[in-house]
Order: C-alpha cells, then sequence, then structure tokens
C-alpha cells in the first residue's frame, strides 16, 4: 500500500479540488499544498531505504498475462520521485502568485490536471516494468494537453496539436512497437539490475530495438522529435516549469535512462556498443538546441531549446555506456530540475510584473526585481555548470564518463556546449542588472509602476535557487543515492 | 432442471417476445416489456457463461433429436462469450433506446419497432447458439430481414435507400452462403458442423469442397463489411435510428465474424484454410488494404455517424488481421477486439444518438463546442475516442496490443507497423471531432435540449466498461483465449 | 452432356441470369426479380441434389428400398420461405421510396440524393 500512495495521494485531492472550486480558492490551493507536502513526506520516509539497497516491490494484478501490473522502488526512480514532489510544492506556490496575479481563467481545471500530471509522473518513475511505465507515461502525454492549451486560443491550440502530435505520434508508432518487441524477445518486461536483453537477439535485432526506444520516447526530446517542447511553452508558465523542465521531460530521460540502464543494461550496451550512435545523436541535438536558442528572443522558447539541450546530457550520459556517464545522468536530472524550474519561475514573474516576454526588453529590470534576477543568475550558473550552482557536479561526472567511454569528439561537444551555455543564458542577468533601462519606455512604466511579482512566487523562486545552491555544498548524499543503480548491476 | 435448457431459452425468450409487443401495442407498456425480455436474456446468457466456464461445453437437442439428425444447440467457451456480448449490448441499448426512440420513431409504431428489434436480437443469438449450419442460414435471414425494417425506419428519406442497397447485399451474401451449405452437404451428407469437421474430406480430392469454402467465406465477408465488400455498411449505419446503429455495429459484424471463426476453424480447420486455401496470404493485404483506406475516408468525413461506420470497417480489419495469422495469439487478439469494439463503438454510436437527440443533427459543425454545452456526452465520445486509438488504460489498447504481439510472433513487421500507423490515422479522424467540440465556440443558433438521464447512463456504463476492461483485463483476455485454443483444437 | 449435369447447367444459368439482372437494372423492382431467379436458381440445386437414382418420393412404402433424400427438400422449404421473405420486405421498402422519392428508378433517385 505505501508504494502505492504516491500516485494515489494526488489522485485523492482531485475531489477536494473540485469541491472547492473558483469559490473558495484559498481552500483549493491549501489542499493542492497539503497533498503536496503528504506525498513529499511519504516519499522522504521511503527513501532511505532504498538508497540503502532495499527493492520493496508490490504487484497489485496482472494487467496482461505475465505482465504485472505494479511498482518497485529502486534508487533512480526514487530520487526522481522526491524531486518531482519536492517541487510540486514549490510550483504550486509560485502558481499561487502567478495564477493570481495574472487573472487566469479555469484555474480549478489546472489544480486539477496538474495532480493528475503529478500522480502519473509518480506512476512512471516507481513503476515496476516497462508497461506500468507506459501506462503513465501516456497518462501524463494526456492530462498535460488541457493544460498546454489552457488559453484557449488558437496559437495555444495549435501549440497543443504539435504537443499532442509529436508525442502520441512517437509513442504509438515507436515506443509501443519497441516494448511488444522486448516482450517478444525476453519473455519479461520487468526492470531488473543487469537488463533483461543479454543474450536474447543478434547485434542487428537490438540496435534497431534501441533505435526505436530512443525516438520512441518522445518526451526525451532528441531532435528531431524536439519540436513538441518549444510549442508547448503557450502554456502558463507555473505548467512550463513542472511540466516541461520537469516532469514530463524527466519523465521522457528518465524511461530512457531506464531503459538503457535496467532493460537494455549498460554492460551489454558497452559490449555490443550499441549506443555509440545515440550519444552521437544527443552530442548533435545538445550543440544544435544551444545554438537555436542563442537566437530565440522569446524568453520561455530560449528556456525550452535549453532544456532541449539539457536533455541530451542526460540521454549522452545513459549512452556512453560507463558507470560514471550514468550516475552522472541520473544527477543531472535532478541538478537541471531545480536549476530549470528556478529560470522558468523567473521568467512567469517577470511577465506578472512587467508583462514582458522577450530577452531584448529586459534592460535594467534588475534593479526592480533584485531577487528574481539574483535567483536567475543563481540557476543559470546552476545549468552551465559553474560554482556556485549542483549543475557542475553531474556535468563533471557526465564529462568523465565521456572520457572513459573513449569519445573525444562528444567530449569536445560537451564543452563546446557549455560555452553556449554562457552565450545564451548569462546575457540575461547581466542586462537586468548592468545595462540602462530604456528611455522610451519611461511614462510607460510610470502608468505600470512594479517591483516584484507575487510574494509567494518570489518565495518560491528563491526556495529552488536556494536548492541549486545546496545541491552544490552538498552533492555526496544524491551521489551516494544514485550509486545503487550501477553499482547492484555489477558493474565496475 | 432449467439449466438443461438454457441454450434454447436464450433465443426462445426474445423471440416469444416480439409478438407480445405487437400485442401489447401501447408504447409505454412495450418499452418497459422490452426492457424486462432484454435482462432476463442478459441473465440467460450470464447462467450459460458460468456454467460452460465450469463445467465445459453444453449442448441441447431440439426436439429430443439427436445430432447429427436432429439440430443440435451448442455451447461452447467461444459462443458463450459472444452470448454474452449480444445480450448485453441488448441489456444495456434497450434501455437507451426506449428514450431515444421517442424523438425518432412514431409513438405508433413503437410496438413494431421494439418487436422487430427482438427478433433482430433472437436471430443474432440463434445464429451465435446454433450448432448446425443450415440454422445459421435461418437465424441469419432473421436476423439479417428484421434489421432491413431496422434501418428502414430511420428519420431520414435516405435510411430507405440505404435499407434497400443492404437488402441486396445481404441477400448475396446469405444465398452465397445457402450454396455453400448445400455444397458441403453434397459432399459430407451433414449439416451439424462438428459432424462436418469430421467428414470433411481432404482438399485434393474434392473441387467442390473448395467452392463450398469459397461461397461461404465469401457470403460471410459480405455480412461482415470485409473491405471491400463493406459497401452496404457506411450508409446503413448512417440512417438508422440511433440504437439501431449502435445496436448493430457492436453486435451484427461481431456475429458475422464468429461466424467466419466457426467456419474456417471448427468446420474447414487450420489445416484446410491455411495451408490448402492460403488465408494467411489472402486475408491480410484485404484486411490492411480496409483499415488503410476506410480509416483514411472516416478523416474527410463529416457526418460523425458515417465516420464512425468507416471507423467500424476499419476495425473490422483489425479482427480479420487477427484471424489471418492462424496463431493462438492472432485468434486471441481477434476476439478480444471483438468484444472491445463491441463495448467501445456502440459507446460512441450511443454518445452521438445523444447529440442527435439533442440537437437533431450529428455533422461536425453542430459538434462545436459541446464540450462545454454536453460535457457528460462528449467526455464519453473522448474516452471512447481513445479506445479506438488504443491508448493505454483503455481496452483499445490490450487488443491492439495483442495484434501486434500477434504479427511479432510470426516477424511480419510490415504488418506491425501498419497497424500502429492506422492507429495515428484514428488519432486524427478522433482528433477532428474532439477539436470541435472542445475548441470551437457552439453555434448560437443551435439549442440543445437535455439528455435524459435514461440515455446518460447506458452511455456511460459502456464506457466504463472499456476503461474497466483496458485495466482489468484478465475476464475479456481470459474468455479469448480459452476460445482461440477451443478453435485451434486445443482444450475446450 | 451427361444428364446428371444438366440439372447443375440450369442452376448457373439461372443463377448468373439473376445475377446479371441485379446488376445492370436500374429498376428497384427489375433488381428484386433478379435477386428472386438467383435465390430460385439455389433451391433448384438444392433439389437436384436430393434425388437418388432408383429412388422413389420418400414416403415408406412396402417393398421399395431406395427413397430419395428428403432432407434437402425440406430444407429448401424453409428457404423458400426465407426468399419470400426477402422479397416482401423489399417491395415494402421499393414502396416506401416510391413514396418518399416519387420514383423506383435508380438514377433518378441518385439525382434525388438517395443514394451516393
Amino acid at each position: 500500500m505505501s508504494l502505492v500512495l504516491p500516485v494515489l495521494l494526488p489522485l485523492a485531492a482531485i475531489p477536494f479540488l473540485i469541491a472547492a472550486g473558483e469559490r473558495h480558492a484559498n481552500r483549493r490551493e491549501a489542499v493542492s499544498l497539503a497533498a503536496g507536502a503528504l506525498l513529499f513526506l511519504h516519499l522522504l520516509r521511503l527513501a532511505p531505504a532504498v538508497f540503502r539497497g532495499a527493492r520493496p516491490e508490490t504487484r497489485l494484478f496482472d494487467f496482461l498475462p505475465g505482465i504485472a501490473f505494479g511498482f518497485r522502488l529502486e534508487p533512480l526512480g526514487m530520487l526522481f520521485a522526491l524531486v518531482a514532489a519536492l517541487l510540486w510544492i514549490a510550483t504550486t506556490l509560485y502558481a499561487i502568485g502567478y495564477m493570481r496575479g495574472h487573472h487566469e481563467q479555469h484555474q480549478t481545471r489546472f489544480y486539477t490536471c496538474f495532480a493528475i500530471a503529478i500522480s502519473a509522473t509518480m506512476g512512471a518513475a516507481l513503476a515496476r516494468n516497462l508497461l506500468t511505465l507506459f501506462l503513465f507515461y501516456e497518462l501524463l502525454t494526456f492530462s498535460t494537453v488541457p493544460l498546454v492549451t489552457h488559453h484557449g486560443t488558437d496559437e495555444a491550440r495549435r501549440g497543443g496539436r504539435t504537443y499532442l502530435g509529436i508525442l502520441l505520434g512517437t509513442s504509438v508508432a515507436f515506443l509501443l512497437p519497441a516494448i511488444l518487441l522486448a516482450w517478444h524477445l525476453a519473455g519479461t518486461l520487468d526492470f531488473t539490475d543487469g537488463g533483461i536483453l543479454r543474450g536474447t537477439a543478434e547485434r542487428p535485432m537490438l540496435m534497431l530495438l534501441l533505435a526505436l526506444f530512443a525516438f520512441g520516447i518522445g518526451k526525451a526530446a532528441l531532435m528531431p522529435f524536439h519540436r513538441w517542447l518549444p510549442a508547448a511553452m503557450v502554456a502558463p508558465t507555473p505548467v512550463s516549469a513542472l511540466l516541461h523542465a520537469v516532469a514530463v521531460v524527466k519523465v521522457g530521460v528518465f524511461t530512457m535512462l531506464k531503459v538503457l540502464v535496467y532493460i537494455f543494461g549498460i554492460d551489454l550496451l558497452h559490449e555490443l556498443r550499441l549506443s555509440d550512435w545515440l550519444a552521437y545523436v544527443a552530442g548533435f541535438t545538445l550543440i544544435a538546441a544551444s545554438l537555436v536558442a542563442m537566437f530565440q528572443d522569446n524568453l520561455k522558447r530560449r528556456l525550452a531549446y535549453s532544456t532541449v539541450s539539457q536533455l541530451s546530457y542526460i540521454v549522452l550520459g545513459g549512452a556512453v555506456a560507463t558507470s560514471a556517464g550514468a550516475l552522472g545522468a541520473g544527477m543531472h536530472i535532478a541538478m537541471h530540475a531545480f536549476g530549470k524550474i528556478t529560470l522558468f519561475f523567473c521568467a512567469g514573474a517577470i511577465y506578472v510584473a512587467a508583462h514582458k516576454t522577450r530577452v531584448s526588453e529586459l534592460d535594467g529590470l534588475g534593479r526592480r526585481m533584485p531577487f528574481t534576477f539574483a535567483a536567475f543568475a543563481l540557476a543559470a550558473l546552476s545549468i552551465i555548470g559553474l560554482p556556485p550552482g549542483g549543475g557542475l557536479w553531474s556535468k563533471l561526472l557526465l564529462a568523465l564518463g565521456t572520457a572513459d567511454s573513449g569519445h573525444t569528439l562528444l567530449l569536445a561537444a560537451l564543452m563546446i556546449s557549455s560555452l553556449l551555455n554562457v552565450a545564451y543564458l548569462l546575457p540575461i542577468p547581466m542586462r537586468a542588472f548592468l545595462a540602462q533601462p530604456p528611455q522610451v519606455q519611461e511614462h510607460e512604466d510610470e502608468a505600470h509602476p512594479h517591483g516584484e511579482a507575487p510574494l509567494p512566487s518570489v518565495i518560491a523562486l528563491c526556495f529552488t535557487a536556494a536548492c541549486t545552491v545546496l545541491l552544490f555544498l552538498a552533492p555526496t548524499p544524491l551521489y551516494r543515492a544514485l550509486q545503487g543503480m550501477v553499482l547492484t548491476g555489477g558493474t565496475p | 432442471m432449467i439449466t438443461d435448457h438454457l441454450p434454447v431459452l436464450q433465443v426462445v425468450i426474445p423471440l416469444l417476445a416480439a409478438p407480445l409487443c405487437v400485442v401489447l401495442r401501447g408504447s409505454f407498456a412495450v418499452r418497459q416489456f422490452v426492457k424486462v425480455v432484454s435482462g432476463l436474456t442478459f441473465l440467460c446468457s450470464l447462467l450459460i457463461f458460468t456454467h460452460v466456464t465450469r463445467h465445459g461445453a453444453m449442448g441441447y437437442e431440439l426436439g429430443g433429436w439427436q445430432p447429427p439428425w436432429g439440430i443440435e444447440y451448442r455451447v461452447d467457451a467461444l459462443n458463450a462469450f459472444l452470448l454474452l456480448i449480444i445480450s448485453g449490448m441488448a441489456a444495456v441499448i434497450l434501455p437507451y433506446g426506449t428514450r431515444s426512440i421517442l424523438r425518432e420513431i412514431p409513438r405508433e409504431q413503437h410496438h413494431l419497432f421494439l418487436a422487430i428489434f427482438l427478433v433482430c436480437v433472437a436471430g443474432l443469438l440463434g445464429i451465435a447458439v446454433t450448432a448446425d449450419i443450415f440454422n445459421v442460414f435461418v437465424f441469419l435471414e432473421i436476423s439479417a430481414l428484421s434489421s432491413y425494417a431496422l434501418i428502414g425506419m430511420g428519420r431520414s428519406r435516405r435510411a430507405l435507400t440505404a435499407a434497400y442497397q443492404y437488402l441486396i447485399m445481404g441477400t448475396i451474401g446469405s444465398t452465397f452462403l445457402l450454396i455453400g451449405i448445400g455444397l458441403l452437404y453434397m459432399k459430407t451428407g451433414t449439416l451439424n458442423m462438428a459432424d462436418l469437421a469430421l467428414r470433411m474430406p481432404p482438399p485434393h480430392e474434392s473441387s467442390t469442397v473448395i467452392a463450398a469454402f469459397a461461397f461461404l467465406s465469401v457470403g460471410v465477408s459480405i455480412k461482415l463489411a470485409v473491405f471491400p465488400l463493406h459497401t452496404w455498411l457506411p450508409n446503413a449505419y448512417t440512417f438508422a435510428p440511433s440504437m439501431v446503429t449502435a445496436f448493430l455495429a457492436a453486435t451484427a459484424t461481431k456475429v458475422s465474424f464468429y461466424l467466419l471463426l466457426r467456419i474456417v476453424f471448427t468446420v474447414f480447420g487450420v489445416g484446410f484454410a491455411f495451408e490448402a486455401m492460403h488465408l494467411q496470404l489472402l486475408l491480410p493485404p484485404l484486411a490492411l488494404a480496409g483499415i488503410f483506406v476506410a480509416s483514411t475516408v472516416a478523416i474527410f468525413q463529416t457526418n460523425i455517424k458515417r465516420l464512425l461506420a468507416f471507423s467500424s470497417i476499419a476495425q473490422i480489419g483489425y479482427m480479420v488481421l487477427g484471424l489471418s495469422f492462424g496463431t493462438a495469439t492472432g485468434l486471441t487478439a481477434g476476439i478480444v477486439h471483438l468484444f472491445n469494439h463491441a463495448v467501445m463503438k456502440s459507446s460512441l454510436f450511443l454518445a452521438i444518438g445523444c447529440v442527435s437527440f439533442a440537437l437533431g443533427a450529428v455533422d461536425l459543425r453542430a459538434m462545436r463546442g459541446l464540450g462545454r454545452r454536453m460535457p457528460f456526452t462528449m467526455a464519453a465520445f473522448l474516452i471512447g475516442g481513445l479506445n479506438l486509438i488504443g491508448i493505454p488504460f483503455t481496452a483499445g489498447f490490450v487488443s491492439k496490443w495483442y495484434l501486434i504481439l500477434a504479427a511479432l510472433e510470426q516477424q511480419r513487421w510490415f504488418v506491425a507497423g501498419f497497424c500502429l500507423l492506422s492507429s495515428l490515422l484514428a488519432a486524427v479522424y478522433i482528433g477532428r471531432v474532439v477539436e470541435a467540440a472542445y475548441f470551437h465556440d457552439p453555434d448560437p443558433q443551435l439549442t440543445a435540449r437535455p439528455v435524459p438521464r435514461g440515455m446518460l447512463a447506458p452511455l456511460w456504463l459502456l464506457t466504463g466498461a472499456s476503461l474497466f476492461f483496458g485495466i482489468f483485463t484478465s475476464f475479456p483476455v481470459g474468455a479469448a483465449q480459452r476460445a482461440a485454443l477451443l478453435l485451434l483444437g486445443g482444450a475446450p | 452432356m451427361s444428364p446428371g449435369l444438366f440439372n447443375d447447367w440450369i442452376v448457373i444459368f439461372l443463377m448468373m441470369t439473376g445475377f446479371y439482372t441485379l446488376i445492370t437494372r436500374g429498376n428497384l423492382i427489375k433488381k428484386l426479380i433478379g435477386l428472386g431467379v438467383f435465390q430460385v436458381s439455389v433451391f433448384m440445386l438444392y433439389i437436384s441434389m436430393g434425388k437418388v437414382e432408383g429412388g422413389t418420393a420418400p414416403i415408406l412404402t412396402e417393398g421399395v428400398v431406395h427413397y430419395s433424400n428428403p432432407l434437402p427438400h425440406v430444407l429448401i422449404l424453409t428457404a423458400i420461405v426465407v426468399g419470400i421473405a426477402t422479397l416482401a420486405v423489399g417491395l415494402a421498402l421499393t414502396v416506401r421510396i416510391q413514396e418518399a422519392y416519387g420514383t423506383i428508378e435508380e438514377d433518378e433517385i441518385r439525382e434525388l440524393g438517395g443514394i451516393e
């Protein structure tokens, strides 16, 4: 039961959310926060045992003959669930400020879909086998469509169509057959330490399978299936923040890591050199997306492309098939989550307070919104991989893992991309703090005098920014926790 | 013991109730009466199903004449399941229909309409229950003649021409069946299907048997609306009264599929059908072409009933595809889909029936903004649509899973890929309706009258079932697997 | 041509005549006539099938050993009933079509939007 609770808790909040409705907004948001807090505490209670090596599991019923529907905790999923739960609280806090400050419509629907999405994320994080994971993966896609199209405008509808089209298309056309093929070959879909596919098929077949997985997991935004991510940026910012910087995209790379580590097994990938091409595709994506990001003037779009690029770091970490790489990938899921959510929070805060969406309009804004831009700067450093941001550690491990595998070209790609990160992220806080505010807009600003965004939002973004620093100072628990992922598999 | 008489009661109850309807005359009395009758019929097949599952096949000798001379009713794992589907659908759709006909059929014709409906139910149940192949023909004609009349009672005058077209095609089909039966009798001197199988001469010895096989399979294919013999279906489904469309879509083609299974597997046997007649080469191209063409045509329809009718043709393709593999998994896929499609397609047609009841129109334009005006109906439609696409957590997913697994088992990559592609086509045609319903503003000129709960309850019962059987799959999958084994000559 | 196959040839001739009428005629009544001929040909197939050479009518009589097979005849009685019913429904539909469209010619109904 305690393993099912993470999935049920957010769902259990829904009746209360709907009952409270628009009229009792305070009560509604209190329910949301309380559910988040309960969820996080519950996960926190489960976590220590898992990180020490326990693998609690449950099977609820047989979904199909031989394939159970159930959950099994392991370090990677546990960590992911923890991060997502913590950030749900932060996002809810943030959303209170944002949605009210911005007078959004249909807030109850928003919170409801949000809760379903979190439940799906929990289900995916804790799934015991690939099919259970897939079920929640799809549930996540559908529960987030109403969030993406929240505004109901033509643009939102177009964005929603692209979003659904690519995610659904890839999962039905590639991921589903990949799962079926894996089931056909191995006769099981359970996530097993060391993988399940050893000795089941020849190399070409395994290559095909890997390709189906790699492009089927559209949520990992590997090029050429990355376009849904910028398209989804029409959503309200809290949605973009949690779902498209944390939940949805992370479920994508998380699934990818799960497949690489627990379905194929790092050893098998390494021995047959199955995933080299995938590493190169990821390498290409991370450079290309960084380049695109540089030329985006819309702040959220720039962040979206940055996400595409950072996701490929994680895929690359898994694909180089070394234990350091996999560890780094796992850590980067957490590091990037905290960093990117802060950046989105800031983008939303700027929008609510100053009604600005373009990078070129931000000149001098830092003096009016010091907390927001300070948080932005810290988070940006973490994403780039510079102190005092936690991203340093994960990127270091990723680089080490890549070096271990001997792909010098990829190592170079990582370095170049980090430089590009500097080039597209740092100018934003620099402009805000250092550049002179434009004179032309003087009296317009007088008409709309503004300072920081609403207080709950500022608290939320400061909290997540603080987390990135905290992760820089104390990364060891994270590292220890994830070691179980590669060590029990018997990898040196 | 009444248990011994269940097989015959199954047919006799609705058959005798039909003339009673005519005697009762009063619209209200008849409408209550048919609900009771459908309940009894369902109870009957429920008892048969549990009996067959526990104790194996049951037989009934009509008039005490021993088979193979007398007519025998025989219920095994396959047709017990089918009986349950038919009578279950009747029991759900009749209560719905007693409301929906208020707007579609003149009051003074209610008793006749419902009487014919019961005859149709009796005919379909008779096809399922009998073990005598000539008796099959008789029941087929009973159900067909009553369905021509039912379709002809649609509101638009085009219903008449649709019924006429169906009559011509249907009669050609059943006459082919009659020829096939005659040729078989000529060669074997028996009409009992089990006995036929024993006396069947090897194919190379008799061209008569081959001709019989051809006539029988083509005849059934017309009834089943296998591409390219489907031309009668779209018009018939489009212009029939809502409840008739829902019922026929759920049962009539399913019974024909059952008949095809019986003829191919029980009467002729796998060896004849697949090794001598090469069904595994003949059927897949037809099935795939049907799936592809019908799905594509469905995309361009503006009348939603017509759209769903074309989708039915495509779904029939899936079932035939499952059959064409001739393996246990393939047959399981076909039979599971028989069940799932009955549930999902009838729920979709019932939803459209509600729309027609409320607005008097069922074209795409009328669907605009219905997500807000008729939230319960459209939510049911949405879930039904997700079933058609085959999204996880819906019954449609289970069918698709088995179908693709069957294709992979035989290494038919192309077929597997095609199935996946076609579910994307389904996503497109369902997507168009959903988009109109949820993202367009309603036409202010159309006024929606409220839909009675008596119509929404059956709709949601079926919708709930399609979700329930998508999660707890053991009932349909178990029943289908038992039936598949039975057809392949395994355990009863 | 052996006498045994003579009936079969007639059956095939009738069947094709009926089928041809069914396909080529645009008049709904003529189509039904074609359908009727098509069905009748099958009845004949059954009836001639039941004939046993040297057998008499299947009525128990002393001194007779060979009887024709009565079963196909019985079967075809049922089929004839079915055929009549089909024809009746078809004609009823035709009457309704005449009322609704004012014509029973297929091409004219098509012009009125009754057939696609």
